[in-house]
């Protein structure tokens, strides 16, 4: 097991007031805090090595492009791809999963193809979706989910035919914490002739993901929500995949060679290797270097234990939650299929005030869709709040929000 | 009419059906803003002096003493400045 006040010692946030009393930090599902280690690099990069990456021969660009490599290096060996080839660095998820969706989906696709997707994603695993589906006149599925917020894996899977080309599900739901069975659902998927994205911006920071043993074509996660910086985010794709995909963007980087030829009077233009072809334009190389540095610490902690600090965790609030008067928890409390994040609601209260309420004794929670809109929907719901645990979170800070709660109760 | 950007720092819109407006005071300027507010409204319910239930005129809102207020049911920004600017008055 972690020792979280250890850890709590690396993060010099935990240690400020938020309205006179200390810091609960308990939003980890939209945003982690960051170790001084990840700070500090951040801090050295710029310092000590800033220079513009590839194609130069002086000193700062060779040790700028070593460590923008390196950290390619690291976050293919953290998720097991073959090797930096595979994981294309991005601004976050959002980037990624639109990445895929243009660059693959918008010269893929065929009028009548269909695209299958479950109704409790995030809505950047909805949105471009939708928006590539009509301009190609292909068709977006919906996988139902049950009452208590698991995935209908009957259901979800009875969607994908022959006609599917791309299923697309959140490894772990971001509004509910609930696991889906992504290795099934990728299986059924290949079965089909189509390709599997799946959105690990709630599972990466959390658990061990490994991309060879789930088999999944495409994955996209954040460096934000894994103790690394914001505006760096990545997308693993299978080699062979990438390979046969178009470009994204295109600029500088992207590119191996760009000439103009006077017969046609147009450029011709061939594609760098991998991973560059995708990352068009100056890299957040700084970026890098800290989500590299996030991702060492990470695993120096172990992913394996933060799954399990982390089930200890919520296995430790639900029955607390549950006992503080007019609270009621959303979705399956099942902790062998969830992990530690938390929607709730209290009678009486919009979950914004329950927010506010929590605001004003430093615990940092958030409310409203959590940017999934469909999934509340579903639960009939007009927003919840929602608290999401990681590794430098304690029991006392969930004894001290429980506390709180049944104050909130009584009002 | 006292003027809402002496007092507010910032509105934000919830996120969620509700359609609730956060509204946030200017940290060197929000004791002033809660005392001010709380002369104005009728007191419902409070905790412990930080959260106060307040209604005015058909108005019902939450007060918190760290500075931010909910507004429900508001139509748009023009109705809750008309509100924010007799409050703040």
């Amino acid at each position: 097991m972690l020792d979280p006040y250890k850890i709590r010692e690396d993060f010099p946030i935990l240690k400020r007031k938020v309205n006179d009393n200390p810091l609960i930090y308990f939003d980890n599902a939209a945003t982690s805090q960051k170790p001084k280690q990840v700070i500090d690099a951040i801090k050295d990069y710029y310092e000590n090595h800033n220079a513009n990456v590839h194609r130069a021969i002086h000193t700062l660009s060779q040790e700028a492009t070593e460590l923008y490599e390196s950290a390619h290096e690291e976050v293919a060996r953290f998720i097991n791809a073959k090797g930096m080839e595979e994981t294309v660095f991005v601004r976050g998820t959002t980037e990624a999963i639109n990445l895929v969706a243009y660059a693959w989906g918008l010269h893929n696709f065929k009028k009548g193809d269909e695209i299958v997707v479950s109704l409790m994603e995030h809505h950047s695993n909805i949105v471009p979706w939708e928006i590539i589906s009509k301009m190609t006149m292909t068709s977006v599925k919906y996988g139902k989910i049950n009452d208590d917020g698991t995935l209908d894996y009957e259901s979800f899977e009875s969607l994908i035919s022959k006609k599917t080309r791309i299923v697309c599900l959140s490894h772990v739901s971001n509004v509910t914490g609930i696991v889906n069975d992504v290795k099934r659902v990728i299986k059924v998927a290949h079965e089909n002739g189509a390709l599997a994205l799946i959105d690990g911006a709630q599972s990466v920071p959390h658990m061990p993901v490994n991309v060879k043993e789930l088999d999944a074509d495409f994955l996209a996660f954040s460096g934000h929500k894994m103790l690394g910086p914001t505006g760096i985010g990545v997308l693993y794709g299978k080699k062979d995949v990438l390979e046969s995909m178009e470009p994204f963007h295109g600029g500088g980087e992207m590119i191996r060679e760009v000439s103009f030829n006077p017969k046609t009077k147009r450029c011709s233009i061939s594609w760098n290797v991998l991973p560059w072809k995708y990352e068009a334009g100056t890299p957040n190389v700084c970026g890098g270097v800290g989500l590299m540095e996030a991702v060492r610490y990470l695993k120096r902690v172990g992913m394996e234990n933060v799954k399990a600090h982390e089930e200890m965790l919520t296995k430790y609030a639900l029955p607390r939650m549950k006992s503080c008067e007019k609270a009621k928890i959303f979705g399956t409390q099942d902790t062998s299929v969830k992990c530690g994040i938390i929607p709730f609601g209290i009678d009486g209260l919009s979950s914004h005030d329950v927010a506010m309420f929590l605001d004003n004794y430093g615990i940092m929670a958030r409310s409203g869709f959590h940017c999934a809109q469909p999934l509340h929907e579903v639960f009939k719901l007009t927003s919840t709040a929602r608290v999401s645990f990681y590794i430098y979170n304690t029991r006392e800070e969930i004894d001290r929000f429980t506390e709180v709660l049944k104050e909130i109760g009584q009002f | 009419m006292a003027a809402i950007e002496d007092y507010v720092a910032r509105t934000e819109g919830t996120c969620g059906k509700e359609q609730d407006i956060i509204v946030m005071f200017k940290f060197d300027k929000k004791d002033e803003a809660v005392k001010k507010i709380l002369a104005k409204a009728t007191l419902k319910k409070s905790i412990a002096g930080i959260v106060f239930e307040l209604t005015f005129q058909k108005y019902s809102f939450r007060l918190y003493g760290s500075g931010k207020a909910i507004f429900r049911d508001l139509k748009d920004k023009q109705e809750l400045n008309a509100l924010l600017s007799q409050l703040l008055s």
